[in-house]
Formats: C-alpha cells, structure tokens, sequence
C-alpha cells in the first residue's frame, strides 16, 4: 500500500507549525495534534538559513553526523579523575610567573571589566609582584604581565578565573583519552578574589590557601589512587545537586572521599580542623571540582573535523566567547555578555550587577547546571522558577542537544541521561539558547558576589560559530 | 498624548494571534492606538505609517516582539500595558500545562512516532524548509502558508512524489483527510466520494454540497491552486487521483480547479482514462468535449459536480432535493429593481465561489470586471471603485496584505460593502458567508449591523435594496448553519442554496426586459 494510502486508514496525528487554532480544530475532531513552539529559524536571517541549507546538504550532513557522533561519544565515554593537586607553576602548560589566566575568550587588561581587574590586581599583591593594588593596577597595565584565557591553557577558572603561578590547581586526568584539565580552588564565599574582591582578608585567605589548604590536599591525593569524578557527579545529581549552583551533595561525597587521606597528611589537627571548617563553610567547595571534570571531557570531543558540537561556553565579564568542535585550536566566537536575572544579596540592586562572567558555563556544556536543574528542585526558587520550569528547562535543553549521557541521569525525568552535546545547529534553528545558571559578581572592583540567577548566551555567538563552519565546510 | 514602547527581544508570536491580540487592544479603554507585532518589515512600515515609529523600533528584528501603545495620557498608557500583557497570559494559560512543547518537526517527529502529516502556515519564507524537513521525517504535508516560490513548491512535490507523501499547498486552504478537515473545512458525511481540489473554496462548496445532496467524502486532497500550471505540472493532483483510485472506500472521484494549463490538462485526462472509477472533472469555465473524450464526467457547475458524485456513487436521483432554481423569487425580485439598478456586485471571502459567480454572469454579460479577471480589459482600474458588473475576491492578496484572510476576519469587507449600497445602480450585492474549522465563528453576525443599516438608508430613498446571501456550510458545521441563515433572512436578505445558485440568482435578477 502506497504511503498516501496508509494515511488515508491511518488516525491522524498532526504536527501543526504557525496558527495554533488550526491544532485545536483538529483536536476538537478527535484527532491529534502538537503544537510546534517554532520561531523563524536563525531568527529569520537570510544568511543563516543559508548556512543550515548547505550543512543540511546530504554530503555534508552525513560528514556532520559522523563527526558530531563521535563528538558526543568522546564527551559521553571520558572518565575524569581527580589525581592530585599542584601549584599552577608546577602543573598547568605554559604558566610562568607572570602569567595570569582569566575567564572567558581572549580580553586585554583595559577591556576588563570591574571584577576581573578586581581580581588581576588582587593577584598580582598575592604574587608578589606589586606592594598594594595601586601598585598592581600599574603592573597590569605595563605590559609585564602575560594575560591569556584558563581554557586555553587547559584550565577553567570560576567567575573572574583569575589564576596565578602560586594557586593550588585540581589536577584532572581523562582515564579515557589522557588529556588533563585543570581549576583552581574554591575561595568559598562570597567576599573573595574570583569575584573581584581583593583586600587584606581575601590575600590573607589566598596564603592560607597556598600554604595550608593546598599543600595538605596535595599530600593528601599522593594517598589515593585516585577519585572518580563522574561517578561522584552522577550520584551528587541524584541527591539533588545540578553541581554549578547546588554543591551541597558534591562537596559532601568529595570531602567524604578526601578526608581519609588529609588524616594521614603530616599536618596539625588544628590546620585539619582548619581545612574541614573552611570547606563547610560553603558548599560551593567541589564546584570548581565538577568544572575540572567537564572541561577535561569537552577538551577530548574539541577539534573533530567537521563536528559542529560546543565545546566550550565561557565568558569573561565582557565577551560571551564559545568554541565548536570542527573549528580546532582557539577559534572564538563571540557576542556580548548578558546581564544575570535573579535574586540578590539584600542591598543590591540589579543595576549593581556585573555582566555574566566565568567559565563555570562549562558545566552547562556538559549538559549539568542549568541543563540539570530538573535533578535539583531545591534551588529552583534561586532561579526564580517552579519545580515544572526546572522539569522544563532540562526537557528543552534536549532540543538544542545530540544525545543523553548515560551515565549521569535524572531521577525526576524518570532516570533519563542529562542533555549532552549542544549542537550550534539547533541552537540556529529552534533559536532556543542554552540556559545557564549562576552567581552574580558586583560591576565593581573589590565587593565579590552579591547574587545568583539564570542567564543566556549571545545568539551572536552561535550566528558566528555557524557561518563559520558552513564557510569552513565543502 | 503619550506613547509607550516596549520590544520583547527573541519572543515570537505568530501573525495570526498577534493580530487578534492586536484588536483587542485597540478596545482597551483609553487606547489611541495600539499596535503588537513582531518586528517585521512590513509591520515596521505600518508603524511608519501610523506615525509610531521610533529609531528603537526600527532596529527591532523579525524575531521581536512590538508592543506599541499611544494614549492620551502616561497612566492610560501604562495600564493599557498592563491590559494587553494580561490578554498575552490568557493566551498561554495551559491547555494542558503537563503537555510537552516541542521546537522543531525533527524532534516532534522523533518523539512522537505515530505523527503522519504536519500542517505547516507559518511565514511563506520560512514555509518551504519546514516542509522540506516535514517529507524528510516522512511525513505528509498540509502547506497552508502563501508566498512559498513556484521554484520551492515544485522541489517539493518531486521530493514529495519520490517519497510517496502528500505535499499538499503551498497556499492550500482545505483538506478532509480520514474525516479530518484540515485549515479550513467544513464538517461533511463520511461516505464514498473522494475530491481532489486546486481551489480551496470551490472543494468546500463541492463537499458541502456533496453532504447536502446525501453523499459522503473519504478524503478531500487540497493540492494548492498552482499544482495545474505548466511547472508543477499537476504532480499532487496525479498522485492524489492514483490513491484515491486505489483506496476501497472511495467508489467516485472528483476533480476541481480553475482550467489547467493545457500540458498538465493533458496528463490529467491521460490519468482519468487509467482510472477504475468515475471521474467527476469541475474545471471552471472549462469544455465538456476533452474532458467525455477521456471517459471523465463533465460538470459545468460545483453543484453539478456534487450531483453527478453522488449519483455515480449510487444514489436514486429521484429522491434527491436537487434545491432548484426558484424562478418565481426571480420575477418577485425583478419586478422591485428600477431599471437603472442594472448591476451585480459580488463581494466574497472565497476566491472560488467568487469565480463561479462571475463565469455564470460572464455567460450573459460582457461588461464583468473584477480583481481577478484573466482578461486584462475587464480588470479594475481602481480596486476601490467598482464598475458595472464587479466581482471582488476579497481574499486575494489585492486586498489582504498584511491583513488576515476575510474568510478569518470578515469585518473588512464592512466598508465596502456599504460603498456598494449607496450606488443607486447596484441591482443586487452578492456575498458569501463561510462557516467551518478555520473561519470565523459568526461571519454574518459581523455583517448584520451593516446590512441593516444598508436596508433602512435604501428604504429612505425608497429604492430596494437586493442583498443576494450564501452561506457555506452544513448541518454539522460550527456556528449552526440555521441559525445564520435565519439571521440573514430575519434582515432581509434573500439566500441561495448553493454557490452556483448564488452566481444564477444573482445574474438573473438583474436581466432586463425579459
């Protein structure tokens, strides 16, 4: 029987696009329909509808498929472990002692804005490399100091990410492919160096960290053989974390899994006493952890020929930077960064806020945080939401996204894998953004975190990133 | 007076909702005027127009929304604000809020496997890449958007025709497909007769009739009013008869279109004579010999082709109301028109029903002008000015622009309308009124004001106002038929029984000395 024929004995299911009235006409003759929340692909330009014409051509499209296939494979397959903790000096590639790594795609020290040169100067005290801020703000205009973004050193950095030669790192090796990726440590909260707060307490806290809490870690991890992060990750998301904004079960398995080896380290039971206070102090302290994991399994799916999966989602006050897999190496595609809606501190008003910083987007990359928030109903009054948008949020995620990760899933979408590997395609053509939470830095230097709420990327970004792979493509 | 702008960034509406949203607005209280669109060109031009553009507006893009709202005062301003984001949340309230929203056919057709057919009426431009992605996921499509390419539709159908899918449109309005009317349709029997139409309203009149007459539809196949032109070259309407002349429900088929380009009238008659079962052909204004040549059955008329169905599918033709033309109403009517009221004006919501009323008045008069007139000399001059004879296809895109489709909104033809009335040489207006899935739920209640107030000016200047009505329907349709027409008789207007009938009366009413 042809096709037309099986329709005419078939019940009629409908998928309706445009009018909405003509899918309740339908319903109301006892057949179905869905209704399509469809908006103009490419936002109705031209020249993207161009693009996604010719990356849908069969060739290039089968190319495509193939290239995006083993993309999501490599992001699926990696088996991040933590391996131990160093001094940025003695781990990260290319760091020297005047190197300063930030958030986000490339800015140049006059671009930056208020937390980040918060942070440089604060940095560049704790380093020392000046006597006072004033003196540091100079150094960082001179020239003396080697700026370059974490991500292209391998590393993540939260928020400002501003990380220095003496900064203790997580060291992160992909059992799967051998990469590594590294973060720093988290300052905890909220007055602190990553969100532009930079006075005698945050150095003060900056050495403690550098002599007590990282050397203790450090000489901790030579004890183990090793921690298995993603499964850490997956049992965190079914205890209610989505590990960008909620850390409390992640912090709480990670501090499990370390505390054996810190009471075998050669330290006073007051500086243990110490570390264990200063991480319960906040159970933002696996957040950076949980980074580490994604950027060391994104850094394996980055630089496939012709895949046209996001690798990386960063920004750095200023620019919203993301890269794609087909497009190898540090090619950036940027737009401008967005402001953060949410709830704040008490005191502070929306206009005080700084534009969405950090390379903690990574994480939505992966396909946890914002992606995730349907694992972590608790925080989603932070995001100004109900229990149904977080069930939302991570259901729509998936339309912008290639495959589900089986190996990190969410009990309250009855056990399915997190969305994974966005794909700058769909981004395109449903004109759906990913969705990211997070924390709110102040626009100022030298005040650090006064809230938290959820945020888009640039539509300009993904504009580029598109163009640029169909003009790359043949 | 103030004006208050807001730009919704990256939030889409379609047209359709917007507009209604639109006039709503404009009757909130205090509101000059008021305009939510999305940043299209063409709606930035009508902010121009109105005065209300800012240099803001003008960099809102397609993907934004555009609330503009001028009132006489900042406080009227701002809670008409508050009004029409509150007519924006009734409009999302949940139909079901558990239901899942999907952005894309792909992934709708993913997750919904049993989907077999996708209606697709957004922008034309967007319109073709949505159905292409539509076939590609095997489904069959309903293209209801215009403005899609001759080149785009042809690339379609030969996608369409190699997967064995329906691509029906673009610019389709109608379909019944299991039972189902699609867009605009009305409620008909289900029973033996299969239509394959290029005319949108002339293959509703037909099912219509169909259903009136006793008979029933299997499938209506609307394939979108240029699929006879040399270049598509009649693909659905082939592809549509073959399947009906396989489908065992389905014992007589009918073809409805304007004539055929006489390459693809060729490749139909061809077909015809490959056929099992009788064909019924309705080509409007067309000739009887080619099409009994090939062994199809000739139907000048809708309602004869809706006749001969039924009857091919075997019903006693004694015992049908075959609603015959009622020539006593026809001397009643002559006799109260002065001889200077000479002149039929026709104004219609369906393009077809428009076209069957002026070929039957073309038979006996040569002075018929209209907006869709093939013949250049008896064209409009000017579209708002009717002359002698005039025939307006009010859902033409002469008249539509920018505007939803009058079988949606027929408030537009008000104006007109009450033009034609004041002519002292207008012998009778003509207009139609199209109830069903997609039209208006009371198109002549939106009339009615207006007729009266045409009859009591008329009655004034002691002259007789002859309003010649159609209403499209059936029994089973939304609004209840009934109740229409006895609105419109209750006004004084005088009701066809069919659209052929409409275009007979019409004409007849206005010969002279016979």
């Amino acid at each position: 029987m042809s096709k037309i024929n099986e329709l005419f004995n078939s019940k009629i299911s409908a998928i309706n696009v445009g009018i909405e009235f003509f899918k309740d006409d339908i319903l109301k003759q006892n057949a179905t329909a869905a209704h399509l929340e469809w908006k103009p692909p490419g936002g109705g330009k031209p020249e993207l509808i161009a693009a996604l014409d010719k990356l849908e051509n069969a060739e290039l499209l089968e190319k495509i498929e193939a290239a995006n296939k083993l993309a999501v494979e490599r992001i699926v397959n990696s088996q991040p472990i933590l391996i131990g903790f160093d001094q940025a000096i003695n781990c990260v590639p290319g760091m020297t002692k005047t190197t300063i790594l930030h958030s986000g795609p490339p800015i140049t020290w006059d671009r930056m804005n208020g937390a980040m040169k918060g942070a440089v100067t604060g940095a560049i005290v704790f380093e020392g490399l000046a006597k006072d801020l004033e003196e540091a703000a100079a150094v960082a205009a001179s020239g003396q100091i080697t700026f370059a973004p974490c991500h292209e050193h391998n590393c993540v950095g939260s928020m400002a990410g501003v990380t220095s030669a003496s900064m203790f790192m997580h060291i992160v090796e992909n059992k799967t492919y051998g990469n590594i990726a590294y973060t720093n440590l988290s300052e905890q909260m909220s007055k602190i160096l990553r969100m532009g707060a930079n006075d005698e307490t945050v150095i003060a806290r900056l050495n403690w960290m550098r002599d007590v809490l990282g050397p203790m870690l450090r000489d901790a991890m030579k004890l183990s053989n090793g921690i298995d992060l993603r499964l850490m990750l997956a049992q965190a998301l079914h205890m209610g974390d989505e590990c960008h904004n909620r850390n409390n079960a992640g912090t709480s398995l990670l501090i499990q899994a370390l505390t054996p080896f810190i009471l075998e380290t050669n330290f006073t039971t007051e500086q243990k006493r110490e570390v264990f206070d200063f991480v319960a102090s906040s159970d933002y302290f696996s957040g950076p952890t949980w980074m580490a994991l994604c950027k060391c399994a994104l850094d394996a799916a980055h630089g496939i020929e012709n895949s046209t999966i996001v690798t990386t989602m960063a920004r750095n006050g200023v620019e919203f930077g993301i890269r794609v897999s087909g497009m190898a190496g540090n090619t950036w595609f940027t737009g401008p960064a967005q402001k953060v809606v949410g709830p704040m501190f008490a005191g502070y008003k929306p206009e005080d806020s700084g534009l969405d910083i950090g390379d903690s987007a990574i994480t939505e990359t992966y396909g946890i945080g914002g992606f995730a928030m349907a694992a972590a109903p608790a925080i989603v009054a932070l995001v100004g939401g109900t229990v149904d948008e977080a069930l939302g949020f991570s259901t729509k995620m998936k339309e912008i996204t290639t495959t589900e990760n089986p190996n990190v899933t969410i009990p309250l979408l009855n056990f399915s894998g997190i969305a994974t590997g966005i794909d700058a395609r769909n981004v395109i053509q449903t004109g759906i953004l990913p969705v990211i939470n997070t924390a709110i830095a102040h626009k100022d230097a030298g005040i650090g975190m006064i809230g938290a709420g959820i945020t888009y990327p640039p539509m300009e970004a993904f504009e580029k990133a598109l163009l640029a792979l169909s003009e790359k493509m043949n | 007076m103030s004006t208050k702008v807001v730009i919704k960034q990256s939030t889409y509406f379609d047209s359709v909702s917007l507009m209604s949203l639109s006039t709503k607005a404009n009757q909130i209280e205090g509101v000059e005027q008021a305009v939510v669109a999305m940043g299209t060109e063409m709606n930035k031009e009508v902010l121009r127009n109105v005065g209300l553009i800012t240099p803001e507006l003008e960099e809102a893009k397609t993907s934004d929304l555009m609330i503009v709202v001028k009132a006489a005062t900042d406080e009227l301003c701002e809670s008409a604000f508050v009004a029409i984001e509150e007519l924006f949340k009734k409009k999302s309230a949940p139909a079901g809020s558990s239901e899942i929203k999907y952005a894309t056919i792909d992934s709708a057709a993913k997750s919904i496997p049993e989907a077999n057919l996708a209606v697709i009426s957004v922008n034309g431009a967007y319109a073709a890449r949505e159905a292409r992605k539509a076939l590609e996921n095997d489904l069959h499509v309903m293209l209801f958007s215009d403005n899609v390419s001759i080149e785009d539709e042809i690339a379609l159908k030969q996608f369409a025709h190699e997967k064995g899918l329906l691509l029906m449109g673009p610019d389709c309005g109608t379909a019944i497909l299991g039972n189902v009317a699609l867009c605009f349709g009305n409620a008909v029997r289900k029973g033996s007769i299969g239509i394959v139409g290029a005319s949108g309203t002339g293959s509703q009149e037909v099912s219509v009739r169909i259903h009136d007459f006793g008979g029933g539809i299997t499938q209506l196949i609307g394939t979108g009013g240029r699929d006879l032109s040399e270049q598509v070259g009649g693909i659905m309407m082939l592809d549509g008869m073959k399947a009906l002349d396989e489908d065992d429900a389905t014992k007589v088929i009918v073809l409805i279109s304007k004539p055929p380009a006489t390459s693809v009238e060729k490749k139909v008659l061809a077909q015809i004579k490959q056929c099992k079962k009788p064909v019924v052909v309705y080509f409007i204004g067309g000739t009887e010999e080619s099409v009994v040549a090939a062994g199809g059955h000739f139907a000048k008329t809708s309602k004869e082709a809706a006749l001969k169905a039924v009857v091919l599918a075997g019903a006693d033709e004694s015992t049908i109301n075959k609603r015959a033309l009622n020539i006593p109403l026809v001397e009643e009517v002559r006799a109260k028109l002065t001889p200077e009221q000479k002149y039929i004006r026709g104004l219609f919501c369906g393009g077809t029903l428009c076209d069957e009323a002026m070929y039957i008045a073309m038979e006996k008069f040569d002075n018929v002008y209209s907006n869709i007139q093939k013949n250049a000399d008896y064209q409009l001059k000017d579209l708002h000015v009717s002359q002698e004879h005039t025939f307006l296809d009010l859902g033409d895109d002469d008249f539509t622009n920018g505007k939803p489709h009058p079988m949606i909104d027929p408030s537009t033809r008000i104006v007109r309308f009450l033009q034609e009335a004041k002519d002292p040489s207008v012998g009778v207006i003509v207009m139609d009124f199209i109830l069903g899935f997609g039209s208006h739920e009371d198109p002549v209640g939106v009339m009615l004001p207006a007729i009266i107030e045409a009859k009591q000016w008329a009655e004034k200047e002691g002259r007789h106002l002859e309003i010649l009505g159609y209403v499209l329907g059936t029994d089973l349709d939304n609004p209840k038929m009934e109740d229409q027409v006895n609105k419109l008789m209750d006004a004084g207007v005088t009701i066809a029984s069919s659209s052929t009938n409409a275009g007979l009366l019409s004409r007849e009413f206005v010969v002279k000395g016979a």
